[in-house]
């Protein structure tokens, strides 16, 4: 089947340029994955590893001074094939939101702080729907309880729901018209715990029930683990590493990714974990060859020169390492 | 019978909400006790959720905030009850901060070193730029890093993990007993955060200062601490020492706490996994 999405030599740099003075950031470097209908694909990384900048020009929600360089993206809707950046802004409306949709991480940007939730259903989701507004409110109000949210909540203000609720009425406003592709940004991430767990197991369940896929990203590995269907590793612009979830936790091939999963804290667990020395490279002036080099345990003289090629090792398991190209195991 | 070092006595925090006429009065913090003795340092975390009242907890053990009941007494001395500036200087000689987001603590536009410098003269007695220069020198050693790696350095040429490592040498420069530390690798990258998280326990050997530890995380609160409370809203619900505590909680909200804590080992655990669902094998490509 094919996948919803390709993604092919992506490259997309900040371009700025002061007095003259030409400066790039390549924030999404020669990136190429896809993904598949009816499954959750989970992209990790750390602050400016751009993880935000690849799913901004995914879903062609960039502006200058972020242009796409190179590659290209192709979605394959239900509605037909489309690329994004060949349809003009009356066609991606159309687009946005009925197939294409976001939850977003701080819940409170999303929603109008002044005005009552329904208002939000209604600016979000009516013209898509094509229904009359006392249909359409029926239809949302189905949809919130299927969520477990009483219809009440129409008629509240934003600042009157907790946290963990104003999410799930984010959630409930990205799937109401029930979109092929859904974007969550760091959906859980300002949530507490015993919250995070429902919201996540929300997600899931919808996804599967409407058989959408997920693009989930997060910093935070232990969610990954319990979510994703197949998960990718960026460092420094670059994708590094990408397996089914089990697969990469299991046996991971770059060194980063196994740092990642081994120095977490795991309660009843006392063998002592470390940080990894240095810090992530600027985007502006990385370092030639591997980008991870100067940090990396298994830095050979070929990392230094060589930009490693994204190789799959293993069956649907890729990665981008000289050494582990070579068989060595991080 | 000797002082302890840090003595909460029922400690509570109410804040008024609302409009002049709907006056409204919020309990942050209610009847906290608890107590570090000074003989022997430890890393005492303060574990809660948004709202249990952590923070307002550690606004009060800074002097920041006064308690509206009970006392909070360091060496013996109410700490509210320090008026005179020599004796504010003296508690926070002994009682220095570290704050959640190190980009936020510094300000941009202020050289990172700047701020070690005056807290050398104000705090520590450092009369010229030598004195301060040493001092700032000695307390970023203690840390892993050096004065000629920060100098002249501004906030947003560090990583977090340097800026966060900056931060607590800082609070090192008075030799202080007591650091409280809320939330300090919450916004600090993966790969580093153990770095500081580790930096915390090894303070506490080589320095020999306590570190009272505020935090939602309850994996590195296990990895961390030698004690801790489990908060909810406003009231300790649990404490005790750390490992026992995670490891086998009682109370009912303890233990709904550490079942919600997500898990890589728990990912493909059917009973702990967060949906049920057969297609996560890695077999669907």
């Amino acid at each position: 089947m094919q996948p919803i999405l390709s993604v092919s030599g992506l490259k997309a740099y900040y371009q700025m340029r002061y007095f003259g003075v030409a400066r790039e950031i390549r924030a999404v470097d020669d990136i190429t994955l896809h993904i598949n209908r009816d499954e959750i694909y989970g992209i990790a990384g750390e602050s400016s590893s751009g993880k935000s900048t690849l799913i901004k020009t995914i879903a062609r929600a960039i502006r200058p001074p972020l242009n796409v360089v190179g590659g290209s993206i192709a979605f394959d809707f239900e509605a037909g094939p489309r690329d994004l950046y060949a349809l003009s802004e009356e066609q991606l409306s159309a687009i946005r939101w009925r197939h294409l949709s976001y939850i977003m991480q701080g819940s409170m940007n999303v929603l109008n702080p002044v005005r009552r939730i329904r208002h939000s259903f209604v600016d979000f989701a009516f013209r898509h729907m094509g229904l009359p507004m006392p249909a359409f409110l029926q239809r949302v109000e189905d949809h919130l309880a299927h969520l477990s949210l009483q219809p009440g909540i129409l008629e509240s203000f934003p600042h009157e729901l907790s946290g963990g609720m104003r999410q799930r009425v984010t959630i409930a406003l990205a799937t109401v018209c029930r979109p092929d592709f859904i974007i969550a940004d760091e959906p859980t991430t300002a949530l507490d715990v015993v919250v995070q767990k429902n919201v996540l197991g929300m997600i899931r369940r919808l996804q599967q029930e409407m058989g959408a896929s997920v693009l989930f990203v997060t910093h935070d590995m232990a969610v990954h683990a319990n979510l994703c269907d197949r998960l990718g590793i960026m460092y420094a612009g670059r994708l590094v590493e990408e397996a089914p979830t089990r697969a990469l936790f299991q046996r991971p091939l770059h060194p980063y990714t196994a740092h990642l999963i081994r120095s977490l804290p795991r309660i009843g667990d006392d063998t002592p974990r470390h940080g990894l020395e240095g810090r992530p490279p600027s985007l502006a002036a990385p370092p030639p060859g591997c980008r991870f080099h100067p940090r990396c345990p298994l830095a050979m003289d070929i990392c230094k020169r060589e930009v490693p090629p994204m190789e799959e090792l293993e069956s649907g398991h890729r990665v981008a390492c000289h050494a582990a190209l070579q068989g060595i195991a991080p | 019978m000797t002082k302890a070092l840090l003595e909460l006595r029922d400690v509570s925090k109410t804040y008024a909400g609302g409009g002049l006429l709907s006056r409204r009065h919020v309990a942050a913090v209610s009847g906290v006790s608890f107590s570090l003795q000074a003989e022997q340092p430890e890393v005492f975390a303060i574990i809660g959720e948004s709202g249990s009242g952590k923070s307002s907890l550690a606004r009060m053990v800074l002097g920041l905030s006064a308690p509206s009941q009970g006392t909070i007494l360091f060496r013996g001395q109410d700490v509210t009850a320090l008026r005179s500036r020599r004796d504010r200087l003296a508690f926070m000689r002994q009682v220095q901060p570290i704050l959640q987001n190190p980009f936020e603590a510094f300000n941009p536009l202020t050289r990172v070193d700047r701020y070690l410098y005056a807290t050398a003269r104000n705090l520590a007695g450092a009369s010229d730029q030598a004195a301060a220069e040493a001092a700032a020198d000695g307390a970023l050693q203690q840390v892993g890093l050096s004065l000629a790696e920060l100098r002249g350095r501004f906030p947003h040429e560090l990583s977090g993990g340097q800026l966060q490592r900056a931060a607590i040498a800082r609070a090192l420069i008075p030799r202080p007993a007591l650091l409280v530390a809320d939330e300090p690798v919450s916004m600090i990258d993966a790969s580093l955060r153990m770095t500081i998280v580790n930096l915390f326990r090894d303070l506490r050997e080589r320095l020999r200062v306590s570190i009272i530890y505020i935090t939602h995380d309850l994996a590195t609160a296990y990895t961390i601490s030698d004690r801790i409370v489990i908060m909810r809203h406003g009231e300790i619900v649990e404490s005790g020492n750390a490992r026992e505590v995670l490891a086998h909680p009682q109370h009912p909200y303890s233990i709904q706490l550490k079942e919600s804590v997500l898990s890589i080992e728990g990912a493909w655990n059917k009973e702990t996994a967060l949906v049920s669902s057969g297609n996560r094998e890695g077999s669907r490509l």
